[in-house]
């Protein structure tokens, strides 16, 4: 067990020691200029620009900008997806009439809605915020109708044996049963809402990262751009930490099984 | 099973008669919406003259060159880091500190590094790409049966003839699952960097129909794209099945 362990330890610091190589590869070929600077500023110079962006306040701003945005669209798909998804996966008919249309509309790349909802909304916090929730919407729409159709038959009819309501089969069997599927939907749906978040902050204007990174670009300032970028990635790799902390949170339950 | 599939149909029909019924009987002319009818014919003549399949062709094109830089890299890391434990232990931090990147970030980026036009489509897309590929690449080489790589190290194998011979062919119904899993990214991705910014293909016609206010157009558009990413879809399971078949039944045995 111990030793295990430490060469767990031992494997991870190397490989970030990997990842320390790919910045200073990075640094030094900035620093012979291989890459042009306009594109692709050193590390130190994307450092330097984040680091100023937080003292200024700026990029804090924006960074919480997207952050609400993102959590906000997030959290109305799932309470919408999971609410329909319910709705429509505890009834066998529901699911035929309406399955072969959600089945058609799943491909469809949610950002093929933005000029729609632009079209209807205008370039507001609200169109960005609807575009958001209706794109996250779909997998956890999906995954709770498919997590509720592969409930053990034999369950439902336990609960008409126990003379249990609609309401309460849904919420002491049903769902239950369908988390595993509905925290894999609502994990997917955050990666969209974050990529959705940003694209609907460089075509609206409204202060996020999106927007920060596009004006970066625009006027050639790479460093800025960079530090942008760095952040979204953090913003990635912070929020698919803290949904598979409270996937296992959630799911402790299956393993004592 | 007909009964099931007309069934599937008696809502969305019934939808688009209660649209066009509703747009005649408060017929407002709308710069937002347009009624069935409208949506239809305006697709029907984008269609004829050729616009709309120009568009798509531009769309695919973008989609297809980055699905397959994006799959080509991804197989060829996720073969390597499959192969040598020690390779993927020590990429597992830089791996898991990119991954996460959302690929709309690096829009801005590879505008400075490429303008617009299709490199930086593709760049976009190859970057969407890859992730998905490498890991289910990895993960599919992990799943081979160990005694065919002992096997090949019996035989003398170099690591090319070991790749092609043993590990392409026993891990290929999983690396095709992540090709289609990729391919769907791959598209959705190309629409939205044309929405974004890219002035090419049906993410840009949709852009510009809503902005010359033509709601008909717009709505066909996105009708349009929805059947692109259906029939694409549907052809990828397709090949799927009529390609794999044979071995899924030989594994279940």
């Amino acid at each position: 067990m111990h030793r295990i362990n430490i060469f767990r330890v031992f494997w991870m610091i190397a490989s970030i020691g990997v990842g320390f190589g790919i910045v200073w590869l990075w640094q030094v070929s900035a620093d012979n200029r291989w890459v042009s600077p306009v594109s692709l500023p050193g590390p130190d110079r994307a450092w330097t620009a984040l680091m100023r962006g937080f003292t200024r306040g700026e990029l804090l701003e924006n960074l919480i900008g997207t952050v609400e945005r993102m959590i906000w669209g997030w959290l109305l798909a799932s309470l919408v997806g999971v609410a329909l998804g319910a709705l429509i996966g505890i009834s066998a008919r529901a699911r035929a009439y309406l399955g072969p249309m959600l089945e058609f509309l799943r491909p469809l790349p949610a950002s093929a809605i933005i000029p729609v909802a632009i079209a209807l909304l205008g370039l507001s916090d609200g169109m960005v915020l609807a575009v958001i929730a209706f794109g996250a919407l779909w997998p956890m729409l999906l995954a709770t109708i498919h997590g509720f159709a592969a409930v053990e038959p034999r369950l439902y009819e336990v609960s008409r044996a126990l003379g249990l309501s609609r309401l309460e089969v849904i919420w002491k069997i049903a769902l239950p049963n369908a988390m595993p599927d509905i925290l894999s939907g609502m994990r997917l749906g955050l990666t969209i809402a974050l990529i959705l978040a940003v694209v609907g902050e460089m075509l609206a204007g409204r202060q996020g990262l999106g927007q920060w990174i596009l004006l970066a670009a625009r006027a050639f300032r790479a460093p800025d751009l960079f530090a942008g970028v760095i952040l979204l990635g953090l913003l990635g790799f912070a929020s698919a930490l803290v949904l598979s902390a409270i996937e296992q949170r959630l799911l402790r339950w299956r393993k004592t099984h | 099973m007909t009964a099931g599939k007309w069934r599937g149909l008696v809502v969305p029909v019934g939808l688009l008669l209660a649209a066009e019924i509703a747009a005649l009987v408060s017929p407002v002319s709308s710069d937002t919406l347009a009624p069935p009818s409208q949506i239809f014919g305006a697709g029907f003549i984008g269609l004829g003259d050729g616009t709309i399949l120009k568009a798509t062709g531009q769309t695919m094109l973008a989609a297809l060159g980055g699905l397959g830089l994006g799959v080509g890299l991804g197989l060829v890391f996720g073969i390597l880091l499959g192969l040598f434990v020690i390779l993927d232990r020590l990429m597992e931090f830089p791996v898991e500190a990119f991954r996460p990147i959302p690929s709309v970030a690096l829009l801005p980026v590879a505008m400075l590094a490429f303008g617009f036009g299709y490199s930086m489509e593709i760049a976009i897309v190859a970057f969407a790409t890859f992730w998905p590929v490498l890991i289910l690449t990895k993960a599919a080489i992990a799943g081979i049966e160990p005694r065919l790589l002992e096997v090949s190290r019996a035989l003398g194998f170099n690591l090319f003839q070991r790749v092609w011979k043993i590990v392409l062919p026993a891990a290929l119904p999983r690396i095709f699952v992540a090709f289609r899993l990729a391919a769907g990214v791959a598209l959705i991705v190309a629409v939205t960097v044309e929405i974004a910014i890219n002035p090419l293909g049906l993410g840009y016609a949709m852009m510009t129909a809503q902005q010359s206010l033509n709601p008909a157009l717009m709505l066909a558009l996105l009708l349009w794209i929805g059947v692109v990413g259906w029939g694409f879809n549907a052809l990828l399971m397709l090949l799927q099945s009529r390609l794999f078949s044979r071995m899924n039944t030989a594994e279940a045995r």
